[in-house]
């Protein structure tokens, strides 16, 4: 079968300007992410990982080079296309869960539909529907403030899917959840990305994450340190832990 | 692409993502309820202006309804409530302090709810952020705010309406408790009411001008960062 390149980063660099001091994030990084794949995107922080991450979300542009999302070079789009992309192709998960606080769990996940078009009935039904699926579906009626943290990233995974996104980019997913939390929050994303065909792209240092990724791709100084498929995870696994300190250190 | 091509490709868009009034307006609603405590405060100042301007401008109604009514009978216990005849002789106006008075009060209460506007916005940064990530358009946040001004303009400058019109009524029959009140036509003084209600109405919607552009042009980014 033909593999179909839903995300396509052809030597994107990026340079923020600190102050008078040009400093180059991204130096030059090339990927290409397959439909349907769990791509976790790991790398110390300062090693331009959210940068990438935030440039495949279409959340900020690079300096040069190009991302292709659907094989739309996506600096091309104007800010409607660019909300449209938002709201039918991407489905978006934080770190801090990033729910509407004033609004209860069922209006957060309806939200995204409403703003497709959907007509209310249908977004209640559908945000129920989704609710269920990530094992709220009695909480729908609560507010963000009266939900644990993995409740509130629950329905946060409910809202990304709100409008069947082909792909879900989740920042640091587990990054304020306990271990236990966490585990069950990868869990639920594995599900969603095997049973929905989502691509699922994660920028994580959650070790975690590796058990359940196609590919991990490794980001160190602004490029891309290495690509590594499952199968070879499984032999590389007990080194991990070692290069990631090394990388610390 | 030309140019016309563009913009035809941006309307399509924008018919397709959409923000119904309807729901547009339970949000507003929803999200001045669950402030309300800072909707009271950014209301209060336009409360406070808009009853100040209504008892000026009814007051002079009832000034002018007793002047019609009563003719230069009225004129002594006018003059020394500090009205005064105008220039075609015809009519009763307020005196130039009062007037500088009215202006200032609105400048003010205009600077209050820009100020309190913008503190809002700013402390709406990251639910503004996530609209966008949702994929709500410039306008769709800007149309939110203004709805929230129009109805904070409705509710706050009728309440302020409503309080000068008493006041108004009320202190008259301290100065002119002597004269008769029996053939007052009340629709003047309803009228200024009405007038002083949508000034503050436009007020309202003009302080939040400048904040819910501001608030419409956020990118969505903004949720990345971890200030806000």
């Amino acid at each position: 079968m033909d593999t179909h390149h839903i995300v396509r980063v052809v030597a994107v660099t990026k340079t923020f300007s600190l102050g008078k001091m040009p400093v180059q994030v991204l130096k030059g990084v090339d990927l290409e992410v397959e439909a349907g794949e769990y791509l976790s995107i790991m790398g110390p922080s300062g090693s331009g990982k959210s940068t990438l991450f935030n440039m495949i979300g279409g959340l900020d542009k690079p300096t040069s080079g190009r991302v292709f999302i659907d094989e739309v070079d996506i600096s091309q789009l104007d800010a409607y296309e660019l909300a449209w992309l938002r709201n039918r192709k991407i489905g978006y998960i934080f770190q801090t869960f990033n729910l509407i606080p004033v609004m209860s769990a069922l209006e957060n996940v309806t939200l995204p539909m409403i703003f497709a078009g959907m007509s209310g009935d249908d977004a209640v039904e559908k945000g129920r529907g989704l609710l269920d699926l990530v094992g709220l579906g009695e909480r729908f009626q609560h507010k963000p403030s009266e939900l644990s943290g993995g409740q509130q990233q629950r329905v946060a995974i409910a809202r990304a899917l709100a409008n069947d996104p082909a792909i879900i980019l989740a920042d640091e997913p587990t990054g304020n959840l306990d271990s236990s939390t966490g585990e069950e929050i990868i869990a639920l994303l594995q599900k969603m990305s095997r049973e929905r065909q989502v691509t699922v792209i994660s920028a994580t240092h959650d070790f975690k994450m590796l058990n359940v990724s196609d590919r991990v791709v490794w980001i160190r100084d602004g490029r891309i340190d290495k690509i590594e498929h499952r199968d070879e995870l499984s032999i590389s696994i007990g080194t991990i832990q070692e290069r990631h300190e090394s990388a610390h250190s | 692409m030309t140019e016309t091509a563009g913009r035809s490709k941006g309307l399509a868009i924008s018919r397709q993502i959409v923000l119904p009034w309807s729901k547009s307006l339970s949000m507003a609603m929803n999200s001045l309820r669950i402030r309300f405590f800072r909707s009271l405060i950014t209301t209060f100042s336009l409360v406070l202006a808009i009853a100040f301007l209504g008892y000026t401008l009814t007051g002079s109604a009832i000034a002018r309804e007793l002047f019609r009514i009563h003719g230069d009978a009225a004129m002594p216990l006018l003059i020394e409530a500090g009205y005064s005849l105008d220039s075609t002789g015809l009519g009763i106006t307020a005196g130039p302090k009062e007037l500088w008075l009215m202006v200032l009060s609105l400048l003010v209460c205009t600077v209050g709810i820009v100020n309190a506007q913008l503190m809002s916005v700013t402390e709406r940064f990251r639910e503004i952020g996530i609209m966008k990530c949702l994929g709500a358009l410039d306008g769709m946040i800007l149309r939110l705010f203004l709805l929230e001004a129009l109805a904070l303009g409705l509710f706050g400058a009728g309440a302020g309406a409503v309080l000068g019109l008493v006041v108004a009524w009320a202190s008259s029959f301290l100065h002119f408790g002597a004269l008769d009140y029996g053939q007052m036509n009340i629709l003047p003084l309803l009228a200024e009411a009405a007038k002083a209600w949508g000034t503050g109405i436009g007020l309202s919607v003009l302080g939040v001008l400048y904040p819910a552009i501001l608030a419409a042009k956020l990118q969505p980014i903004i949720v990345m960062k971890e200030e806000y």
